[in-house]
């Protein structure tokens, strides 16, 4: 297991290629699938161009508006619990940031329209306080709310976990230096923000352009149409797959330019290891009264449709609910899920980034290691944006041809679980990788510690808390998923958030209602489990 | 500017779940002090106390006599150099030295000058553009050091920052260290893990065992003693 | 971890093996027909029971996702029959040529219209219909000009009719009764509309948490708060204009290679083994023989005077360009 200085593809280098071409496989052949099965090519009138363009441009105005404030909003929430580091039930708020992802889209949004609706709790208090009529969020409001919702709460988890990785000593010396909390954010944190905000503003940016029931249920109406929507409408309604891969196409297109250009501005975190003891922050007293606003504050925000979640939640039948075998089938099919596409997630992450380390480590100059790196970046991101329904699509015609349609779909709904979880997994890890490798690599070199090896003895131990991060995102967004999940339906075939949406759909919401309640308590489960995972912990 | 004294009585500190730590005794004023002992002794912690990183659980810290209870890190006659990240990776020399005189980054002239004088005393000068991760190890620690210079406190407190250096550089260093002690007659104390740095270069030697301060003397009293328990152990003699 | 993955990975695999291997009816269905409280379970016992077979549903999302796994799958599909699309999708669904004439007798048929399709045999009907809370709106609208032309302060909730049946239903409505007036219909109509959801679920959801006092459902969803909660306040409204027919039928695949079983089935869905299952686990009015007589709550529910059904091939033929009517006149 020696490590030569020499020629010769490394295995790590090797293990990237072979999940990067795992990735693409699982992307591209449901597009071609679809493509090859198309009758003709499709139909695109002129009108049609103009209607494209012009839901081309709405897109991308809710989603970067969306982004833009789920990120401010987070960056002072963020700042607040990493500063505050030891008020009670900080760890609670801190799972409860993990949460909005894995509740199903319509949950949420029945959960926003409690509060925020025109006969909402909060038009309530107004009209009684006789200060206005009722709110009206359809339109970009709503949008805009659900989506910082969804966003501030993960921007905002991100952020924190970012800063958590300042050593100890910036905060000696910010207190020998008597920095204010301005000259805090300027000197030590917003350098840290600087260089992780990119790679999280376009996740958000990814997951807005994606969204699907929150853009027509709160955008009131057509005038919010997006190209998931019009993809959606193609594939199903008028089926025509080429049109939707075309639509697909344009929509990754999108991002992929907006990556090149964010790309440009992204910033690789300082190597920041440290043996010292974990200091105090010199601001944590001065900052504590505005602290608690912000969190406060926050917490308001993302805790009343929670509240409402669970509010409609604890009235349900919960022995009817478990009384029903389903309910069991259900839940194991859904924790499996999670287990495995988290899993996957986690080893394709760890490939890509072990192979990113190693050609950075080795120098290697050429075009095709750069162009390498760089489709790993986008690789790991824009899965997000190929809508659900075209990836499934395309696999089931793949599976059917060749006669597996019904034994390996529960494969390919939890690798596409696990492709969309993959982008959280590369943004948590990879400032904790590269770190690891600057530091670690030389030594490990050394020793000829390397592969699997090396991976059990010196980065798992150092990289837990970041793997466990890891992992309780991408549990928690396949637990929740039900794109995937719903494509390849059959009888057998239930996850949680499918028993709910059948629930939801034959007039039993309270049912409904209550098993969000559960899957919510489940993924919460998953996040304190994965929390768990202790350095040095059996890992084989 | 010269040097205060440092005063420590009966000062008691534990970290959670660590043992107790307990310190009395002297820095006197314009001394060079080694700090030498076993890892686990104390000697970082009794620094950071010293700082104001850490508050004693009982006990008095005392600058010249007085109290220095409750007194903010910044606002302490001390400035520390670390064994590590003394830098903000993102910030070029100049500014990272620049921080000592005003965290807001307002320089005067008078202020532009002093942080030149230090790097000319340092051996920086023309380094100013650069940024961290272009430097050696051993530039990294200068520039901390023209830093605690320009902040111009009367006690200056190293926590092993020539640790991950090789010998020469250790002892040009060293060397560096020296030449401001006698310049500026600073209080300096140093922790080292390598009792012939201390001999080189400090005038006075403390020995911590298990959480104490067991002898604190003149660099040759300290080494040639026969009556400090564990120091023999420790050196190996 | 890894052991942990391979364990994951074989338990899902154990999730969908295939068990028997009687002769075996294959249909294809949406999943609440197929939940277990639908009508789906009791239906496969029943039919078991006569015919020594084993009936295995297959259940896809939605009505319109069983016609599209059909056409993924072409003359290979698995299925034999195909049960679950309406007559808003039936022309598309005989155009593709993958279906066969039914060949049985349709006298047990009972429909509201004269039934002629000879592929596609029905199995229950529905009227489309404005449900209102009564807690909320004391004077429904009486008619559908009413809710055109009514007050814009009371909204409703409709679906979308790109991503949802209902809100097919409701287009085919304003096109039936309007004719060419239908884009002004939605222009006014739009001002009541609070939002356009993607499905039926969220409309309904936001219906009953009180957000809007109307939404587009069924004649028949009051039958459900009746039966299941013991309560009347969600009413239907009437309208004399005619209310909108949804007819969910059945139809044999050509690739069926179990067709007198296939025929078997059909027979027995017209009859009350089928039937009796329909109107309290799918809320529809059953359209064969029952045995059983209808709870007492569909006797209390809005019985229209007039079925509105536009041709399946008219509205296959115009359905794009009604749409695109429907996107102008709302985003005006």
């Amino acid at each position: 297991m020696k490590t030569s200085g020499t020629a010769g593809p490394k295995p790590a280098v090797l293990a990237g290629l072979v999940a990067l071409g795992f990735i693409g496989l699982a992307v591209a052949t449901p597009m071609l699938a679809l493509v090859a099965i198309a009758p003709a090519l499709p139909d695109l009138s002129g009108d049609y161009l103009g209607f494209v363009w012009s839901i081309t441009k709405f897109t991308v105005l809710q989603a970067g508006l969306s982004t833009l404030l789920s990120v401010l909003a987070a960056i002072p929430l963020a700042r607040a619990l990493a500063r505050q580091a030891t008020f009670p039930g900080r760890h609670i708020v801190l799972r409860l940031l993990a949460l909005p992802l894995a509740l199903p889209a319509l949950v949420v949004v029945l959960g926003i329209v409690e509060v925020w609706g025109r006969q909402g709790w909060i038009s309530t208090m107004l009209q009684s306080t006789g200060l206005s009529g009722p709110l009206n969020i359809y339109g970009l409001a709503g949008i805009l709310i659900a989506h910082v919702f969804f966003n501030m709460a993960l921007a905002a988890r991100l952020l924190v976990a970012a800063l958590e990785q300042i050593p100890p000593e910036n905060w000696r010396l910010a207190a020998q230096l008597s920095f204010s909390s301005r000259h805090v954010f300027r000197h030590i944190e917003w350098p840290v923000i600087r260089s992780v905000l990119p790679g999280i503003a376009s996740l958000v940016f990814m997951l807005c352009i994606a969204s699907f029931a929150v853009v027509l249920v709160l955008g009131g109406g057509p005038k919010a149409t997006t190209l998931e929507v019009a993809i959606y409408q193609s594939l199903r309604f008028d089926f025509d797959p080429p049109r939707a891969v075309l639509l697909a196409g344009l929509q990754l297109a999108l991002c992929a330019g907006l990556f090149v250009l964010g790309g440009r501005m992204a910033t690789d975190i300082a190597v920041m290891s440290s043996v010292g003891k974990p200091a105090r922050r010199p601001d944590r007293f001065a900052s504590r009264r505005i602290d608690s606003l912000v969190v406060a504050a926050g917490l308001t925000f993302l805790a009343l449709p929670m509240l409402a979640i669970v509010l409609s939640g604890i009235a349900a039948p919960f022995g009817v609910i478990v009384s029903q075998p389903v309910f069991w089938r259900a839940l194991v099919t859904s924790l499996i899920l999670a287990l495995t596409a988290a899993t996957l997630a986690l080893v394709m992450a760890w490939c890509l980034l072990a192979a990113q380390r190693t050609i950075m480590r080795h120098r290697i100059p050429s075009r095709t290691a750069s162009a390498f790196m760089s489709s790993m970046q986008a690789s790991g991101s824009l899965i997000l944006v190929v809508p659900p329904v075209v990836i499934g699509a395309g696999w089931f015609v793949v599976l059917h041809r060749t006669g597996l349609a019904n034994s390996a779909a529960p494969v390919i709904v939890a690798i596409v679980n696990a492709l969309m979880a993959l982008p959280f997994a590369l943004r948590i890890l990879r400032p904790a990788v590269v770190g690891q490798a600057q530091i670690h690599d030389r030594l490990c070199a050394s020793l000829g510690l390397s592969g699997l090896q090396r991976w059990r003895l010196i980065d798992l131990p150092v990289l837990t808390r970041s793997f466990a991060l890891a992992f309780a995102f991408a549990a928690a967004l396949s637990i929740g998923d039900l794109g995937a999940a719903a494509l390849f339906g059959s009888a057998d075939f239930v996850t949680l958030p499918l028993l709910l949406l059948q629930k939801m759909g034959s007039y039993r919401s309270v049912e409904a209602a209550g098993i969000a309640l559960l899957l919510a308590g489940f993924c919460l489960g998953l996040i304190w489990l994965a929390e768990q995972l202790k350095p040095g912990a059996q890992t084989s | 500017m010269t040097g205060a004294a440092i005063q420590l009585d009966d000062v008691n500190f534990a970290y959670p779940g660590g043992d107790p730590l307990r310190f009395s005794t002297t820095f006197q004023a314009g001394s060079f002090t080694g700090l030498i002992g076993p890892s686990g002794s104390g000697k970082t912690t009794l620094i950071n106390l010293i700082a104001g990183f850490e508050e004693p659980a009982s006990g008095h810290i005392g600058f010249d006599g007085i109290d220095a209870a409750g007194t903010e890190p910044a606002d302490r006659p001390v400035t520390m150099v670390f064994q590590d990240n003394n830098l903000f990776a993102h910030l070029d020399v100049f500014t990272n030295i620049a921080l000592g005189v005003s965290a807001s980054l307002d320089l005067s002239g008078g202020d532009k000058a002093r942080i030149a004088t230090s790097m000319d005393e340092t051996g920086l000068s023309g380094l100013g553009k650069r940024l961290p991760r272009e430097l050696s190890g051993g530039q990294r620690q200068r520039v901390a050091i023209a830093r605690a210079l320009v902040r111009d406190r009367p006690v200056l407190l190293l926590d092993e920052p020539f640790a991950a250096l090789g010998p020469a550089l250790r002892r040009d260093m060293l060397r560096l260290v020296s030449n401001i002690h006698k310049q500026r007659a600073m209080t300096v104390i140093l922790v080292s893990h390598d009792p012939a740095d201390v001999k080189f270069a400090a005038t006075h030697a403390a020995f911590l065992d298990a959480g104490r301060v067991v002898a604190n003397r003149p660099v040759d009293a300290l080494f040639s003693a026969s009556d400090i328990p564990g120091l023999q152990g420790y050196l190996g003699t | 971890m890894l052991r942990l993955f391979t364990l994951c990975l074989a338990a899902l695999m154990a999730l969908v093996l295939p068990a028997s291997a009687k002769d075996k009816l294959t249909v294809y269905t949406y999943d609440s027909f197929v939940s277990d409280w639908g009508p789906g379970p009791k239906i496969k016992t029943a039919f078991e029971a006569s015919c020594n077979c084993e009936l295995e549903w297959v259940a896809v999302a939605d009505a319109v996702a069983t016609l599209n796994r059909i056409k993924l799958e072409g003359s290979g599909s698995k299925a034999d029959i195909l049960l679950g699309i309406d007559t808003s999708l039936t022309a598309e669904a005989s155009a593709t040529g993958l279906f066969e004439e039914h060949g049985i007798s349709t006298d047990n048929i009972k429909l509201p219209v004269p039934w002629t399709d000879k592929t596609f045999v029905p199995y229950d009907y529905g009227h489309f219909a404005i449900i209102y809370d009564s807690e909320k709106i004391k004077t429904p609208p009486a008619s559908l000009d009413e809710l055109v032309n009514g007050d814009p302060e009371q909204k409703i909730v409709i679906q979308d009719p790109r991503t949802s049946s209902p809100g097919l239903g409701l287009l085919l409505w304003i096109k039936a009764v309007y004719g060419d007036k239908a884009g002004e219909a939605w222009t006014k109509l739009s001002r009541r509309v609070l939002t356009v959801t993607p499905g039926w679920s969220e409309a309904y959801g936001m219906f009953t948490k009180g957000e809007a006092p109307m939404v587009l459902s069924y004649t028949t969803s009051p039958a459900y708060h009746m039966v299941a909660e013991s309560t009347e306040r969600y009413r239907a409204a009437s309208f004399p204009e005619g209310h909108y027919m949804q007819i969910e039928v059945a139809g044999i695949l050509k690739s069926s290679q179990n067709k007198p079983l296939a025929r078997q089935f059909l027979d027995f869905m017209t009859g009350p083994g089928f039937q009796n299952h329909i109107p309290t686990n799918n809320w529809m009015w059953p359209a064969g023989k029952t045995s059983d007589a209808l709870p007492d709550a569909f006797d209390k529910l809005v019985k229209p005077a007039k079925s509105l059904l536009l041709s399946a091939d008219e509205v296959n033929a115009s359905r794009k360009a009604w749409i695109d009517e429907w996107l102008k006149a709302t985003t005006r």
